[in-house]
């Protein structure tokens, strides 16, 4: 069974008796779908340009899919609750360059400006999450002043500069092969989606989250404070935007100004594609973890793929603006589809 | 208190704005009524205005449309393209523009009305479809051959510090004018944004609504792509990378209901004014650059702060009325 979670959704309970019946189940998941659509990416990049499962080829796309994964994460979590944030790249960047102060204007150790750069990420969340809450306006337009506002501080305090001194071990720990393959940063990646399964299967925190998401007014009716929950979710989202920047830093080796592009907009695309492709309701109130991270890596494949293909780096970004639109078709279908199903 | 007058007292707030803010920068900083200065102001106003108009047509219907800048930035680089490669002459380079522009908001608009997912996902979508298209013909290098007609439009003034593109502009004004008061899809559109269900119930086509204004915001953005080009004298594949916080920061001051349903004109042109010269204002008293950015977010902050007040007592208005 995939591991996405949804309230009181039928597929809570595995159907034991009728085996037939939740194979079928598993098929029509976006989870199934994804890892059809790996397998079959996968097979023919690996088919027309042997190097694409070299050794390295392989490190590399663990390390890029391991960061575009934690992206989909930090915005997946609001989309729990109905919103979004655009400003996770923002965030990101805000968080990173902060840490790159800590060690080189204060000389800080790197666990505690680590820690400084998730607090940092769990207070810009949380700056997000109160001004939505308390003013009653939609998050798509309180974060893309905040994205704009959080970037705009960012540059004037570090004039744009980037902190290239920072201790080895942080481009050590991105450049590290294990078994020659394998980066330590997706070993990462699979501990914060075993985390955040954990959160929203076993814990009423996340229920209470999928819950005000789902329906706010009869969650609040329930007893769920509502408002704090989704200022929970935004922090959730800064913390998980700020892990994605250490990874990114780690994969660079500096906590640079422009590694999510002007004012963080280039983790856009990233950010909605891996939740979408993975089956996250756009409404609220329902998160697919694996299927994230499914969706993540299917997009990574895909670029890597046709970047060795020698297809331009700009065609690529074309074909995942159409994977979006024909996931968001393909996701529109299937529900049409359950729905006739569940009349007949 | 009727509509009529609550909307207009709306935008003569702002110009009161303008013009005591324009006041208050001249007292202090001469050099901004300068003709130079006034001239690169009203140039700014010209363009953005463009830009916000293509997203106030896709707010009055309640939507979002984040590919604008991405539509703008096609439509540029076709046009200088179409002239440096291709040889054509400027009217045929600019109808070629435009039907990109058309085209490009027609395809937004009908993916949203026939999938009904939200325009915000789709023009997630196509903005990336959208900027590769002009990344990848161009690869990322700007067209330098510009013809000399375009480049005199993009520099001449028409009288005193008025600049020749602000013709475009002050066309577009007066057809946006018309569209939403006079002619019936503009009507239609409002009523879409203002009740979906109930503008189908009395007969508006909402799927006809939506295409149409897409179709309108792709158009705009087109022509804001290209003017850009004639201003910059080249065709930079990068216009309308920037585009997206004034295109919401705008018709939000010039007071622009968000979900939809009303939106003014001369709101949003001064809108633009006031953001053009709070920029400018940061640039004569030598605030930082890198400040900016932290301003136009603080004032898109402010603006919905305004929009929010302004919802509730429109509600009450209404509950005053029933």
């Amino acid at each position: 069974m995939p591991l996405d979670t949804a309230v009181g959704a039928p597929q809570d309970q595995p159907d034991l008796g009728a085996p037939n019946r939740s194979l079928r189940r598993f098929l029509l998941t976006n989870e199934f779908g994804l890892i059809a659509l790996i397998v079959v990416f996968s097979v023919i990049f690996a088919t027309l340009s042997p190097a694409f499962i070299s050794r390295f080829s392989l490190f590399a796309m663990g390390r890029t899919m391991a960061v575009d994964i934690v992206v989909g994460f930090s915005m997946m979590v609001v989309i729990a609750t109905g919103g979004l944030n655009l400003s996770v790249g923002a965030t990101a960047v805000c968080a990173v360059m902060f840490g790159g102060w800590l060690i080189e204007g204060v000389g800080l150790a790197l666990p505690v400006a680590m820690l400084g750069v998730l607090a940092l990420g769990a207070g810009l969340g949380w700056l997000n999450g109160f001004a939505i809450v308390k003013t009653g306006i939609h998050s798509f337009v309180i974060t893309l002043a905040t994205m704009s506002i959080f970037f705009g501080v960012m540059i004037f305090l570090t004039r744009a500069e980037a902190f290239r001194d920072l201790p080895p071990a942080v481009a050590a720990f991105g450049k590290m092969k294990i078994g020659g393959y394998l980066s330590p940063l997706l070993i990462v990646t699979v501990m914060v989606a075993l985390a955040l399964s954990y959160l929203y299967r076993y814990t009423g925190m996340g229920r209470r989250m999928l819950a005000a998401g789902a329906a706010p007014a009869a969650a609040e009716l329930s007893g769920i404070r509502v408002n704090n929950t989704f200022i929970a979710c935004h922090v959730l989202s800064g913390v998980l935007a700020a892990v994605a920047g250490l990874m990114l830093t780690s994969r660079t080796g500096a906590a640079i100004p422009s590694m999510a592009g002007h004012l963080g907009q280039d983790w856009l695309l990233p950010a909605f594609l891996a939740p979408v492709l993975g089956g996250t309701l756009l409404s609220g109130g329902r998160v697919a973890v694996a299927g994230t991270f499914l969706g993540g890596a299917l997009v990574t494949i895909l670029s890597s793929g046709l970047l060795l293909m020698q297809v331009g780096e700009f065609w690529v970004k074309a074909v995942l603006g159409l994977l979006l639109l024909l996931a968001v078709f393909a996701d529109k279908a299937r529900r049409v589809y359950l729905a006739k199903r569940k009349m007949a | 208190m009727t509509r009529a007058t609550l909307f207009k007292q709306d935008w003569t707030g702002l110009l009161a704005v303008v013009l005591v803010a324009g006041g208050v920068i001249a007292i202090l900083k001469p050099a901004f009524l300068s003709s130079y200065n006034l001239q690169i102001l009203l140039a700014t106003v010209a363009i953005n205005a463009m830009i916000a108009f293509s997203q106030a047509i896709i707010i009055a219907i309640g939507q979002m449309n984040l590919s604008i800048g991405a539509i703008g930035g096609l439509a540029a680089v076709s046009f200088a393209g179409a002239m440096e490669v291709w040889g054509l002459p400027v009217p045929l380079a600019i109808l070629l523009g435009l039907a990109i522009g058309l085209g490009a908001g027609l395809a937004n608009g009908w993916l949203v009305a026939v999938s009904g997912i939200s325009a915000f996902i789709i023009t997630l979508a196509s903005l990336y479809v959208f900027t590769g298209i002009t990344m990848g013909i161009t690869e990322a290098q700007p067209f330098y051959k510009i013809p000399e007609s375009v480049k005199a439009f993009g520099n001449a003034t028409l009288v005193g510090p008025v600049p020749m593109i602000a013709i475009p502009t002050i066309l577009v004004i007066f057809a946006m004018g018309a569209l939403l008061t006079r002619m019936r899809i503009g009507r239609h559109i409002l009523a879409v944004g203002g009740n979906a269900h109930a503008a189908e119930l009395g007969g508006v086509s909402v799927n006809t609504a939506v295409i149409w204004a897409h179709a309108i915001s792709g158009v705009l953005a087109a022509i804001a792509g290209m003017v850009i080009v004639a201003r910059l004298q080249i065709g930079q594949p990068t216009i309308g990378s920037d585009w997206l916080i004034t295109s919401f920061a705008a018709p939000v001051i010039g007071g622009a209901l968000l979900q939809g349903g009303h939106i003014s004109v001369i709101g949003t042109l001064l809108g633009v004014v006031i953001i053009a010269i709070i920029t400018q204002a940061l640039v004569l008293f030598g605030v930082d650059p890198f400040a900016m950015q932290i301003v136009l977010g603080a004032l898109i902050l402010a603006a919905v702060a305004i929009d929010r007040t302004r919802s509730v007592r429109a509600e009450r208005n209404r509950t005053k009325i029933a």
